[in-house]
């Protein structure tokens, strides 16, 4: 028996039943793989925030290296010793803050009633505490994010940035060693105390990165305003940890 | 009389040479250009073009007397589209870092236009098995159009391949560059991978004159 594939009736039934069939397929194949896919982007996250800490695989190499997956779970348990989660004065121990969107606890928190929930990562390195602070902020194209690695007196251990779409070659370049490596040991304080975050400068005549406590390091060229977007970032992002910072000393 | 006809096995082999869909009848360049500076993601773009050409060919070749024609460019975009998000969620879920590289370019195979050239010229009038052949005959020959120019890329343009320092390091001074070899930045940009497909057919249609249109 021949179908009159030209019908209309038919066209419409064929096109329904195309939808249901493709539709249940892919929903099937999404639900499926969603334990992998979340993993993957957990263990990311692990490795995002060991690698502000120190805690990668850099040697030997000029690239970002993290450490491998299948140990990451591991280290990051072991290094990260507690987690909280800081609402205004409130601080409490949260074993899964780090799983805590800040993306959208950004949103929440325009509604001047609700009180931000701030994770917050407590780890050790050669005897001392470092705290490792999640941030995001915007970039030239789209959202740009990282981890900061602070010790007690807010000096930075190190950092690690990321992006979602900077232009190749300019912004991206903040993923590189060359940006995030110059952030070490740069003061969050003045010397007076007071928080003055950290200023990536054009002209900032420090090209190598001497003057630790200048609060600045050296901009990429043609990256000002991805640049403006890691300084923006680390004002307002690192800001609103300053308060429990003041209670550490 | 193999396992292949002789027919068949013109299938296979035509695109890979004499009829390749990059280098003869000059479709997917655009993809050929963004994605071979270096040679890891080229060979995982011709795996995944491989895999969406040639399954994608038989399920069109299976349902070709049931598309009606109305519609059947949407129904051609329908099963690519399927299928390219099975390659996405895989990858993501097996090979996330390698997946994040990608990103654009797995969605992209979509436009490419290999694809859907085949599929309206090639499987929706043919039996399943020979679409399957075309199909992957065709991808296997864009996959080696991309492969060599990745190739030629990251060795020229970055001194590297798979990453690795096969010319010796360029900041430290060792191997070539010891000599004063200097890697050519322009290779890394996507200009020159169309000059290195250039060279291609030019080297290509000197050798089969044949090839060559009036």
């Amino acid at each position: 028996m021949a179908i009159d594939t030209d019908k209309n009736s038919y066209t419409i039934i064929f096109a329904i039943v195309m939808v249901l069939v493709v539709g249940s397929i892919l929903a099937g194949l999404a639900s499926g793989l969603k334990p992998l896919v979340d993993a993957n982007k957990r263990f990311e996250k692990q490795q995002n925030i060991l690698y502000a800490m120190g805690i990668n695989a850099n040697e030997g190499t000029s690239d970002v290296e993290f450490i491998s997956t299948d140990k990451v779970e591991d280290e990051f348990t072991s290094t990260i010793t507690k987690q909280y989660v800081i609402e205004g004065t409130k601080v409490s121990e949260d074993s899964e803050a780090y799983l805590i969107d800040i993306k959208k606890e950004e949103s929440k928190a325009k509604d001047a009633s609700y009180t931000r929930r701030l994770p917050l990562f407590e780890g050790e390195k050669d005897g001392q505490p470092i705290y490792v602070i999640p941030i995001r902020g915007k970039g030239l194209w789209d959202a740009i994010w990282g981890f900061v690695a602070v010790d007690k007196s807010m000096t930075i251990q190190g950092v690690f940035f990321d992006h979602a779409g900077e232009t190749p070659g300019l912004g991206a370049e903040i993923k590189q060693r060359y940006f995030m490596d110059d952030f070490a040991g740069e003061h969050l304080l003045n010397d007076a105390g007071v928080y003055k975050g950290i200023n990536v400068a054009k002209g900032n005549a420090d090209p190598k990165n001497e003057r630790k406590s200048d609060n600045a390091v050296d901009a990429i060229a043609g990256a000002t305003i991805t640049g403006d977007g890691v300084t923006a970032m680390i004002m307002k992002d690192l800001k609103m940890y300053v308060p429990y910072f003041k209670t550490l000393k | 009389m193999g396992l292949l006809s002789k027919k068949d096995s013109k299938l296979i082999l035509d695109p890979l040479a004499d009829n390749n869909p990059i280098t003869i009848q000059v479709l997917g360049i655009c993809s050929a250009l963004a994605i071979t500076a270096q040679l890891k993601p080229s060979i995982v773009m011709a795996i995944s073009v491989v895999f969406v050409l040639s399954v994608g060919n038989v399920v069109i070749s299976l349902m070709r007397n049931i598309i009606p024609s109305k519609i059947r460019i949407i129904v051609q975009l329908i099963v690519v589209a399927t299928l390219v998000i099975i390659v996405d969620q895989v990858l993501k879920a097996f090979a996330y870092t390698l997946s994040k590289e990608l990103s654009v370019f797995i969605g992209l195979i979509i436009t490419n236009c290999i694809i859907m050239g085949r599929f309206e010229a090639f499987a929706l009038a043919n039996k399943p098995w020979q679409s399957f052949l075309d199909g992957l005959g065709n991808a296997a020959g864009y996959g080696l159009i991309l492969i060599i120019v990745g190739f030629f890329r990251e060795l020229l343009g970055s001194g590297t391949l798979f990453g690795f320092k096969v010319l010796g390091d360029s900041v430290e001074k060792t191997g070539l560059y010891a000599i004063g070899y200097e890697n050519n930045g322009f290779m890394v940009l996507p200009p020159m991978a169309l000059i290195v497909v250039g060279l291609i057919i030019w080297v290509q249609r000197s050798r089969n004159k044949e090839l060559i249109e009036d």
